[in-house]
């Protein structure tokens, strides 16, 4: 018997006492768990970041994005243009110091491919009340494929400091229902509740 | 001649002269570090905190980043280089390979650390501590991290160098000690990260100064292979104090060497590819890759935690027994010092790094799970769990025997140190927990204003996060009270303190039965 201060004499690859040997059973046995869970949900949960990555220049992408929403604006509200694009369609979404552009206007149960990235430095996509989470990295477009799945009023918080302005880059998402009826009046900031 | 080195009067150690003068130096560094870094936690706390909401935007998000990098870098690298230096030198009988090469290292460290800290607090370097490129800072803040990293290789290097002379010179019979062990997989995880950190930092610098182009999703990856390595050798660092604290507070007992080593050397393979956790929702990579890094190779250094989880506290109960606390199943745990600083703290560390840091962190560390976490305060309430009240702890709590050991002084405020580290660590539990509670709510970390009173739109978060997050920051003060006793007990030990005799000192060490004494460092 000696504390881990001394040194072992001689050979001391020696067979672990039933108690250890019964423990690391057990750990290993939970970690193999885990470890299948993670690809075993991936394939099977629906839980995932889906889609697809690209390199896009971060001028290329703003432009793109000026583009969507020269196409389908229907509206303005406190100086960001508001965009309702079709279902099925690709949406643009683009995080720059300290606003996100456009605000949204997505139909319930309709797909899009939502692609993100930044015109300058990292950013995070953080879909309020819904909590899911994306980092934004300039010079990558990631295109999710997204089904709104309730309508509503929603907030994209930044979430990845990205300088003074951080606190202030907030950005708007509306999800009609199945008719295209908005659940809140348009232009008018109501406080988002957790459901 | 002069007297290059001294027997310890407590574990008959051969303390050599340079080796004891680098510990002390760098511990008085890691102190001076814990100071700034905690002085900016009660700042950010306090802005967090939204009744009180106290720095502004520049403030607080500079603050922040003086936290992050002296607290995570500065603070835990200058205790980890003691570490080193203790575990190769005195530990093993030996004198230190190169001592002006350690001075040297020290000296840059010391340079580094001022020069970053000089950048940030004249606001040249409001990146935080991730510093994501294109974020710049000035040139002068990656240089002193450089400068700061480089001196740490030194060291680590130093380390091994020391290893061979011991060997070399036969200080020690056998084989090198367990803590030991530990302090050697902890410093080829910092060679493996310090690696890292000169991969991205050198191109980052140069980036800086306009000479080369850094992609920043490359940035993010090599950034984190640093990031969270350097938070595993906190951990290898961790587990060996942990066994070193078992060893002089109640003669805690290697169970087996071989599953303990073994558990080390996981940590060794493992961790880098587990990084990858940190970019579970990154554009840049496929969910293979994410798989296979964060499922396979993390599980694997969790695998060792899980180990050392049983075989500590196992080892603390069998040195209990040898000392004749063996009343029934829990007569060890009654019996136990509760009133020693080490012996509590070793316990705190264990009990909240495993459960509430091991679990937080394996759970946000899932794909599926990261998405609902990533950037929100559940990550920071989970690493408050493992650095602080895990590492930051357990090396707080060896500092109440370096005081009577190393710098043979009488620990001051017994009273207060007794209870520094149930204020400590219960402050840092409530603050992690009721953090991590928060982040569920969607809370960002890294945050300034989360009423969003400037914001373009409106959002109001849940009321139950105002409580969540007011019960946090009473927690958050309850640990800064705690972290200000340990400072206060620390300088006041060192510079003001009552200097023992070889007697006294003989008493610290507790590996022979000690019957009644309630603690062995309160007995000098």
């Amino acid at each position: 018997m000696h504390t881990g201060l001394e040194s072992p004499k001689g050979v001391w690859w020696k067979p672990a006492h039933r108690s250890e040997k019964v423990w690391f059973s057990l750990a290993f046995g939970w970690c193999i768990v885990l470890f299948a869970m993670m690809p075993l949900w991936h394939w099977k949960g629906g839980q995932n970041p889906a889609g697809t990555r690209s390199r896009v220049d971060p001028a290329a992408f703003a432009a793109r994005t000026q583009e969507f929403i020269e196409t389908y604006q229907v509206g303005e509200e406190n100086g960001f243009p508001i965009v309702e694009p079709p279902p099925g369609s690709d949406v643009y979404l683009l995080g720059r110091m300290w606003s996100w552009s456009p605000i949204l206007k997505l139909r319930k149960g309709a797909e899009y491919t939502l692609h993100i990235s930044s015109a300058d430095v990292n950013h995070g996509f953080s879909l309020y009340p819904i909590n899911v989470n994306f980092q934004v990295v300039p010079g990558y477009d990631y295109a999710l494929k997204v089904t709104p799945s309730e309508a509503g009023d929603f907030r994209v918080i930044c979430n990845e400091f990205c300088g003074i302005g951080h606190h202030i880059m907030l950005g708007r998402v509306i999800v009609t229902d199945e008719e295209g009826n908005l659940a809140v009046a348009e232009g008018e900031s109501t406080e988002v509740s957790v459901p | 001649m002069n007297v290059l080195h001294r027997i310890c009067p407590a574990t008959g150690l051969k303390i050599d002269r340079q080796a004891e003068l680098l510990m002390k130096s760098h511990a008085v560094m890691a102190t001076v570090a814990l100071l700034v870094g905690g002085i900016t936690a009660i700042l950010i706390l306090l802005t967090r905190w939204q009744a009180v909401h106290l720095l502004g935007p520049v403030w607080y998000y500079r603050a922040l980043t003086v936290h992050g990098i002296t607290m995570l870098i500065f603070f835990i690298l200058f205790f980890e280089m003691a570490v080193l230096y203790f575990t190769s030198g005195p530990l093993l009988n030996s004198r230190i390979a190169a001592p002006r090469l350690g001075w040297l290292a020290f000296a840059l460290m010391v340079v580094g650390a001022v020069m970053t800290e000089w950048m940030i607090w004249t606001g040249k370097a409001d990146v935080l501590m991730t510093s994501y490129v294109p974020l710049r800072a000035h040139p002068l803040y990656y240089l002193g991290i450089i400068l700061f990293a480089v001196g740490a290789l030194i060291v680590t290097l130093q380390f091994f160098a020391t290893l061979v002379v011991a060997r070399r010179e036969r200080t020690y019979e056998g084989s090198v000690p367990l803590i030991t062990f530990g302090a050697a997989a902890a410093a080829v995880i910092a060679v493996i990260t310090l690696g890292h950190g000169a991969a991205i930092y050198i191109p980052t610098f140069l980036w800086s100064l306009g000479l080369m182009e850094v992609d920043p999703q490359i940035y993010r990856m090599v950034w984190w292979a640093l990031g969270h390595s350097s938070q595993q050798i906190n951990v290898a660092a961790m587990v060996s104090v942990w066994y070193l604290l078992g060893a002089l507070t109640v003669g805690s007992v290697v169970l087996n060497e071989k599953i303990s080593r073994t558990a080390f050397v996981l940590y060794v393979l493992f961790i880098s590819m587990a990084s990858a956790h940190h970019l579970l929702v990154d554009p840049g990579f496929g969910p293979a890759w994410k798989i296979v890094n964060t499922s396979y190779f993390m599980y694997m250094a969790v695998l060792a935690s899980m180990l050392h989880g049983f075989t500590v506290p196992a080892g603390v109960e069998l040195g209990q027994r040898l000392r004749g606390f063996t009343h029934g199943l829990f007569g060890w745990v009654r019996r136990a010092p509760w009133g020693d600083p080490g012996f509590s703290s070793l316990v705190l560390s264990v009990v909240v790094f495993g459960f509430v840091g091991g679990i937080t962190g394996v759970t946000i560390g899932t794909e599926q799970i990261n998405i609902i976490a990533h950037n929100t305060l559940r990550v920071p309430g989970h690493f408050h769990a493992t650095v602080v009240s895990g590492t930051a702890m357990a090396f707080m709590g060896l500092t109440y025997y370096l005081i009577p050991l190393i710098f043979r002084k009488k620990v001051a405020f017994w009273p207060l140190a007794k209870m520094q580290p149930y204020l400590f660590a219960g402050g840092m539990l409530i603050f992690s927990v009721f953090m991590s509670l928060s982040g569920g709510f969607a809370v960002p970390r890294r945050h300034w204003d989360i009423t969003f009173a400037s914001a373009p739109f409106g959002l109001e978060f849940s009321p139950t996060v105002d409580l969540l997050m007011g019960v946090m920051a009473l927690g958050g003060l309850l640990a800064a009270v705690g972290g200000g006793i340990y400072i206060l007990i620390t300088v006041w030990s060192v510079f003001f303190g009552v200097p023992l005799d070889e007697r006294e000192i003989a008493h610290v060490d507790a590996r022979y039965p000690a019957g009644t004494r309630e603690s062995a460092a309160s007995a000098v």
